[in-house]
């Protein structure tokens, strides 16, 4: 379709021809043409944020629970730096998302003029690709590209800066059936030989364990299922990072449940003995890996991945496969059926022995009390009080984001959404948000802090705004959780400004932006007052005021391997668990 | 265990890029961002029909972050093609210099004599000055400077690396 039009009808119809129905965006000078191009269909709806990291992280929250690219738009200057933490933390978690920004018009640029930044070059590494659109010429091209290179190969965020000029320049739109990439040709299929090599490895292992991560649920359900296929025919134990979790169901007997640092002792165990470790999508992060020199010392390890760049990065690996986590486990499974591969039933049944004497060891335990919440308790009465409907939970960062990947379960993918790799907190509220959009008649839950829930509490303005029903599941022990615990492991438990003196009051706040406050101390009351936030259909801000000095356990102490965790029957072994070398990690 | 720590190495990595503004930060800002070495950095278009750039970098490091950096190159979009002609066979390696001295009496004929023996051309004269013009390997270069060092050594400019493979293929 070729048809003359402005710049900002261009990125319009752009969006309409890539199929999007949701954008994120705050409105500025520099983008003005856009909204008002905008104000002329009804195609594409509008989310208005508060603030410009909650667009990025609604786009994040809305492109995990649907699979499809998230949309943002923003202004020039404070705008595309507000962006910044969103897109970082898409890149290291590798969400698809396309984030439109205004620039000030071409012959501006470079002299510092009013909201002026050089965007191209503060989004360039924090970003898969970016583009800075000079060229009415160029726009519609770049449109269409820039969702290519989104979701193709490893999925990231993509940043067009748009100068104001070309908003207003006319020219000649092309529609996305023309646009062929001419480098970026990420490579789908794994190498056959590699393949079968892998399926030979894999039939004759005694110890084997399937250690899965973030790149089964990008690459869609349809790679869940495979790996579901695949575990029931080999028998294999599966364990997942935190990014996969939702991946492998949580109430399979083959699920080990997470790994890595406040991993299960079972994961964590199988996974330093075993003899063949397959990594699917997955790749090796140090909260993984634990101490490098000592992770999975005797196994044969099998990486697959869609990015090059990831293999030997970390760990290396003996058995590199390159390619799409669908397609190689779709080629695996046939493979693994044509030669009739038959494990080692033997070897198989005695390492489910080993691993069921860890699991033993009941790594989750807490001490219930019925005096005071335990966070762990919250987290599960909430997951009994709604396991069986509709739910998508987010999470912001800490404490309540390893208690929530310990206790809450999940049996399907993308209906979990936390911030893995950066870490933002933050993350939440927006991630529900977006999540409730693309789900407007699921629920939806953001498992929070009361420290994190405030980097972007403005949010609860936009919930309400657009009726979008979220609720807040505040863990609230007025502490920075895991910044006390790792000052109590490495500081001698000196809380230097860890704890928040003045806490507002949540449930007037709540109100205040026209939401629904609920508090809850007493664990008698819990599973009441969380039946109470379910039957709301409107934005809840639920405190729950939780044990204060609870640790989140079990941990491999930083510096440490899988072997040596601290498991919550020997809390005490935090106090010297890290050595002057650890202290130096993160 | 303590880790084995592999000795570095030197590698040139030859690659083909889209000849678009901001590529070229998009290279060196992955250097810088990641903690690798550039040792010499060359750039220039190759072909104007088809808009591509080609970078040659030099750089050190032990052989899982030579492949490292490779595959971190490869997978930017505008990048079409990454080589490492260290290891992708022979390959041929030039840099230019042009080189000032000062001088007179002696000192100027040395240097002459000098850049005779290492066949540099005198590009620019005057009664007290040569700025010579000296291609070839590096240390080549380099011995060609050190040696001029005693006798006048005013400044150097040099472009760094350019490479290609031996041989009748491309890259």
């Amino acid at each position: 379709m070729m048809r003359e039009m402005t710049g900002a009808e261009m990125v319009m119809q752009a969006l309409i021809d890539q199929g999007v129905e949701h954008m994120f965006g705050y409105p500025g000078g520099a983008v003005l043409p856009i909204y008002d191009a905008m104000f002329h269909q009804n195609q594409v709806k509008h989310i208005l944020v508060r603030h410009e990291q909650g667009a990025v992280h609604m786009a994040e929250g809305y492109a995990r629970s649907s699979g499809k690219v998230g949309v943002v738009l923003v202004t020039s200057g404070p705008g595309a730096t507000n962006a910044v933490t969103g897109l970082t933390d898409a890149l290291l978690d590798s969400i698809p998302l396309v984030c439109i920004t205004g620039q000030v018009p071409t012959h501006l640029i470079g002299s510092d003029a009013f909201q002026e930044c050089d965007t191209v070059g503060i989004t360039r590494p924090c970003t898969k690709h970016n583009y800075l659109v000079r060229d009415i010429n160029d726009l519609a091209r770049v449109m269409h590209e820039a969702f290519y290179v989104a979701q193709n190969g490893r999925p990231g965020p993509v940043v067009v800066d748009i100068p104001k000029d070309v908003q207003f320049a006319k020219g000649m739109y092309v529609g996305p059936e023309n646009i062929q990439h001419r480098t970026y040709q990420p490579r789908l299929k794994g190498d056959p030989e590699k393949i079968k090599t892998a399926v030979e490895m894999l039939a004759k292992a005694k110890r084997p364990i399937l250690y899965t991560g973030g790149g089964v649920i990008n690459s869609g359900p349809e790679a869940s299922r495979l790996l579901r296929e695949f575990a029931r025919l080999s028998g294999y134990p599966v364990t997942s990072t935190l990014m996969g979790l939702g991946a492998f169901p949580a109430s399979d007997r083959q699920w080990l449940g997470m790994l890595g640092m406040h991993g299960t002792y079972e994961a964590n165990m199988a996974m330093h003995d075993c003899d063949v470790m397959v990594c699917v999508g997955a790749r090796f992060d140090d909260r993984i890996t634990g101490r490098l020199d000592a992770f999975s010392p005797g196994s044969k390890k099998i990486h697959i991945d869609i990015d090059p760049s990831s293999i030997n990065k970390n760990v290396k690996v003996d058995l590199p496969i390159i390619g799409d986590v669908k397609h190689v486990l779709e080629d695996m499974l046939t493979v693994w059926r044509g030669m009739k591969a038959e494990p080692d039933r033997q070897a198989i049944a005695s390492w489910w022995g080993q691993i069921d004497k860890w699991r033993a060891r009941k790594s989750l335990a807490f001490q219930p009390s019925d005096r005071i919440i335990k966070p762990q308790q919250a987290v599960r009465a909430l997951y009994n009080a709604v396991k069986d409907k509709d739910v998508y939970i987010t999470t912001e960062v800490g404490q309540h984001q390893m208690w929530a990947a310990q206790h809450f379960h999940f049996e399907e993918p993308n209906r979990w959404m936390t911030s893995g790799g950066l870490g933002t907190m933050g993350y939440g509220l927006p991630a529900a948000i977006g999540a409730q959009v693309a789900h407007p008649d699921s629920l939806v839950i953001d498992i929070a802090g009361e420290a994190s829930i405030q980097m972007c509490l403005q949010e609860m303005s936009t919930a309400l705004q657009f009726n979008l029903p979220v609720k807040i599941f505040v863990l609230n022990n007025e502490y920075m959780g895991m910044v006390r615990q790792w000052q109590d492991l490495l500081h001698g438990g000196r809380y230097s400004h860890s704890y928040s003196e003045s806490l507002p009051d949540f449930v007037k706040l709540a109100e205040a932006y026209g939401g629904v406050g609920i508090r809850c101390s007493n664990p008698a009351d819990l599973d009441g007052a969380i039946q109470e936030m379910l039957n709301v259909n409107r934005p809840v801000l639920f405190d729950c005021l939780v044990d204060k000095m609870e640790n989140c356990l079990p941990m491999i102490p930083s510096g440490k391997p899988h072997n040596e965790m601290i498991l919550p029957d020997h809390p005490e072994a935090l106090d010297e668990a890290i050595d002057e070398e650890g202290k130096m990690l993160v | 265990m303590p880790p084995v720590i592999e000795p570095a190495e030197r590698h040139t990595l030859s690659m083909l890029v889209d000849n678009e503004p901001g590529v070229l930060a998009r290279i060196v800002g992955l250097f810088s961002g990641r903690g690798y070495n550039i040792d010499s950095l060359t750039v220039s278009e190759v072909s104007h029909a088809s808009h591509l750039s080609r970078i040659t970098v030099v750089t050190t490091g032990a052989p899982p972050i030579i492949e490292q950096i490779k595959s971190q190159l490869d997978r930017l979009v505008p990048v079409h093609r990454v080589v490492d002609l260290t290891v992708a066979g022979k390959s041929v390696e030039r840099e230019l210099a042009l080189i000032k001295v000062r001088g007179k009496g002696e000192l100027r004929q040395e240097a002459l004599l000098i850049a005779d023996s290492f066949r540099a051309r005198t590009v620019d004269t005057t009664l007290e000055s040569f700025v010579f013009e000296i291609t070839g390997k590096p240390e080549k270069i380099d011995q060609f400077v050190s040696l001029l060092e005693p006798l006048g050594l005013v400044e150097v400019s040099r472009t760094g690396v350019a490479a290609i493979g031996r041989g009748a293929e491309g890259m």
